[in-house]
């Protein structure tokens, strides 16, 4: 931990003293800016996942040539994605089926370990925790740069496995072997890549929790850290103990590919009509299971900051305390526990013995009480409240019915005997990208608008970002609701092309509601990004607290100097002190002295 | 080291410098408030890190206990490969390096810095020789055709049993040589910072965090030596 020590050279970076370019934003040690360029990044890597679908859903809507079509002329579409992306990945504008699986497993990688996790824990973790707890920077400033650059590399690594031979990763997001095992060099790339963004997630972990627990200003005891705090740290720790257990994993896979060993291949395989050539003994299950060991908490990593954030824009715009602090924080602390024992309901269809699947049936029931227990007290926080529907509150409140259907569209996939008929069907895709995308990346739609003018202490246009509201929640439900119907009508996923099966062209015409659905969402996110980069240097200029808020974020300059706050703040209160009865304003902040 | 202060230079908003003896006088980066704090951060660090560090060398551990109870006697045959004589004096030579590197430790706090140095080299130089000893052994594993993918020559009773047994042998012993790999790396670092005066009664945390890494590399020894070299002996 060579961070935490500092010996000589004690300059160049005094409050105020002036860094040179490449110090201050490039390779900066200020949580603030590695928080930003977390933002911006996994923005970058949300819009490249994003493309990606957009494709996938382009090919499922017209999956094969029809009676119309005429290789001389494409048309536009068409015409334009053979010339992008070549006549082996998409000949005549339809897409291969092997690159429609680089595209599939491309789209879940880039998504959850680009994308969302960066966004929800790296960059507001980075930019907020600190300052929530009313501390000067991270712990370990130093780990917490590498933290970024190391994912970073781990990014560039897996967008360059497209130009692998045989292309990218294609045995899903979930890489399960023996397929992994056998599929060409783009899933070494993969494998790779995965273990470097795994160092980079548990850099960010160690000092999160070295932070929260180590740095904390005076008065600010554990029972009166804001929910977002919480749930970082509770995601920090998850990280901790299930990323490694895929680090492992993923090696010995990667030692299967370029070794020749066989911890994951059975013997006597036969793969391409011959005898897979290793000597074989291991087990495919092997690796599903230490991959959904991290897989399963990592859907809470998605998850708990979406829920911290929410809980922090409701409590704000309202006006009034959240309902139940102490039953968020402990159904947190209950989530992270339990969320190490469902592993295996990704599983049931492996082959599991029945009394094994009863109970991962019954730990997973049981994880969805802390679950409901923490929508409940969100939803019981906006009785009686005198609510601003401003763009972050939109976004959350938004956030509560669409992680409801989310979670609700689950269980029926907890249970063992309705898994077996939805598992590799459309309505799993449709549930988890509800819990997903409707829910955790709304919300931290609502974090960037909420946080915005404390980092570059000028607000994002309401008009423009009321209008991507709209556009995209809207849409979203067009995209995955009728996943769910098509799942239920036993339409098969992982498929280039459903028509293929007789029984999916029933609700084959569903893709077409969900290719308009994802084509006017990719439109509305332009106002956002228009949004973003012009209200940086244009947006109305703000003050410390824009949003009466009481949290100690709100207590220090937008945007923060480096060193954050003036002097060190001391706190007196819990974190949601609104509309005290006798208290000359709605809201009491908790550095205020009594 | 842009992210600290000199501990001369007087912090405007930090107050209380209580000095703590054992870790004053040493600087102190600005996001702590005392010296005192920045030991406690880098300590709950390291033991965070050993955390994630438990959990992977337990997962392909995991994993091996499974195969194993699937396949006890391919597994206890297999285990014959290897040189239980070999395996047991590199036990003793890394049980022994964990006392020099406590005495290191000690030294670093109590001692001048030719007795640190010593007692650094001393630790240096046995976790050498594990690594002479361990290729020793991989040497010989090559000689005798048992490495797993490249020319896997035992075809006995059991063969792929005893490849997947040879596989887990070199994972699990691989990533076990290459942390003392960088545990040496990180001990050499410390001799030049030793010889340079760098620790104190008042500062020691290099040399402390150090040591709760090189004492859990040797832990996971520990694991390894019984559970691979000592299964079904004959």
């Amino acid at each position: 931990m060579t961070d935490s020590h500092g010996h000589g050279g004690g300059h160049g970076h005094g409050h105020g003293a002036p860094q040179s370019f490449w110090r201050a934003y490039i390779f900066s040690v200020d949580h603030k800016v590695i928080g930003i360029q977390y933002l911006i990044t996994s923005l970058l890597f949300l819009l490249i996942g994003f493309l990606m679908a957009v494709l996938i859903r382009y090919q499922l809507s017209t999956p094969a040539p029809g009676d119309d079509f005429n290789p001389e002329n494409l048309g536009l579409i068409r015409g334009m994605l053979a010339g992008i992306f070549g006549e082996n990945n998409m000949p005549y504008g339809f897409m291969a089926p092997e690159f429609y699986n680089q595209l599939g497993a491309m789209h879940g990688t880039i998504m959850i370990f680009l994308g969302v996790v960066p966004l929800g824990v790296a960059a507001f973790g980075n930019y907020v925790l600190p300052l929530q707890i009313g501390a000067d920077d991270m712990a370990f400033p130093r780990l917490n740069m590498m933290s970024y650059w190391v994912y970073f590399v781990g990014g560039i690594v897996m967008l360059a496995s497209f130009m692998a031979p045989g292309g990218a990763a294609q045995s899903g997001w979930t890489s399960y072997a023996p397929l992994s095992v056998a599929a060409p060099a783009g899933q070494t790339w993969w494998l790779i890549g995965m273990v470097i963004i795994i160092t980079s997630s548990l850099f960010g972990a160690i000092n999160f929790v070295v932070t929260t627990l180590n740095l904390r200003a005076k008065g600010m005891t554990l029972g009166r850290m804001p929910v977002f705090v919480w749930a970082q740290l509770v995601t920090a720790v998850l990280l901790l103990i299930a990323f490694p257990v895929l680090e492992a994993g993923a090696l010995l896979q990667l030692l299967d590919r370029v070794a020749g060993t066989s911890f994951y291949i059975p013997k006597d395989m036969m793969y391409g009509g011959a005898v897979f050539p290793a000597a074989g003994g291991g087990n495919p299950l092997l690796w599903q299971h230490l991959f959904w060991f991290l897989a399963h908490p990592e859907v809470y990593v998605l998850l708990l900051p979406a829920m911290g954030i929410v809980a922090e824009i409701i409590a704000t715009n309202t006006r009034k305390p959240l309902f139940g602090y102490k039953e968020l924080v402990g159904s947190m602390i209950l989530i992270g526990a339990l969320s190490f024992v469902v592993w295996a309901h990704h599983m049931f269809v492996s082959g599991m013995r029945t009394s094994l699947a009863n109970l991962f049936v019954t730990t997973t029931l049981t994880i969805s009480v802390p679950s409901v227990a923490i929508l409940t007290c969100l939803l019981l926080s906006l009785r009686g409240g005198q609510i601003r529907y401003n763009t972050p509150m939109l976004f959350a409140l938004a956030f509560l019915p669409m992680f409801g259907i989310g979670g609700l569209t689950g269980l029926p996939l907890g249970f063992a005997p309705t898994d077996l008929y939805l598992h590799d069907t459309y309505y799993v895709i449709g549930h988890f990208h509800y819990v997903v995308a409707p829910g955790s990346l709304v919300a931290l739609m609502g974090a960037t608008y909420y946080w915005f003018p404390k980092m570059f202490g000028r607000r994002m246009n309401e008009t423009l970002g009321k209008v991507h509201f709209w556009a995209t929640v809207i849409p979203m439900n067009f995209i995955f609701f009728p996943m769910l119907i098509q799942g239920m009508w036993g339409m098969q996923r992982r498929l280039a092309d459903p028509t293929l099966q007789w029984h999916n062209m029933d609700v084959q015409g569903w893709s077409t509601v969900i290719l308009w659905g994802a084509a006017v969402m990719m439109l509305g996110q332009i106002p956002f990004l228009f949004n973003f980069f012009w209200s940086i240097w244009n947006g109305e200029k703000v003050g410390e607290n824009p949003w009466d808020a009481t949290t100690l974020e709100w207590a220090c300059p937008s945007p923060p100097p480096h060193g954050n706050f003036a002097a060190p703040p001391e706190v007196f209160r819990g974190p949601y002190e609104y509309s005290v009865p006798g208290h000359p304003s709605d809201y009491w902040p908790q550095d205020e002295a009594a | 080291m842009p992210d600290s202060h000199a501990a001369s230079v007087p912090h405007a908003h930090h107050h209380g410098h209580d000095s703590h003896a054992g870790h004053a006088g040493h600087a102190v980066a600005h996001q702590f408030d005392d010296a005192e704090q920045q030991f406690g951060a880098a300590t709950l660090g390291m033991w965070i890190f050993l955390l994630t560090e438990v959990m992977f060398f337990g997962a392909i551990l995991a994993a091996y206990a499974i195969y194993f109870v699937t396949y006890v006697d391919p597994f206890e045959d297999a285990s014959n490969h290897l040189s239980l004589a070999l395996g047991a004096l590199n036990t003793v030579i890394l049980l022994t390096s964990s006392l020099t590197m406590a005495r290191a430790v000690h030294a670093a706090q109590t001692a001048d810095a030719r007795t640190q140095v010593r007692w650094l080299v001393r630790t240096l130089a046995l976790g050498a020789a594990f690594l002479v000893i361990k290729a020793f052994e991989y040497g010989s594993k090559f000689e005798e055709g048992l490495v797993p993918g490249i020319g896997f020559r035992y075809d006995g009773p059991g063969a792929a049993q005893h490849e997947l047994f040879l596989s887990f042998y070199f994972a699990l012993t691989g990533l076990h040589a290459l942390h003392m790999i960088i545990g040496i790396g990180v001990l050499l670092v410390l001799v030049w910072m030793a010889r340079r005066g760098r620790f104190s009664a008042a500062y020691f945390t290099p040399v402390e965090m150090s040591g709760l890494y090189w004492h859990f590399v040797d832990l996971v020894w520990i694991f390894l030596f019984p559970m691979l070299y000592l299964l079904g002996r004959h």
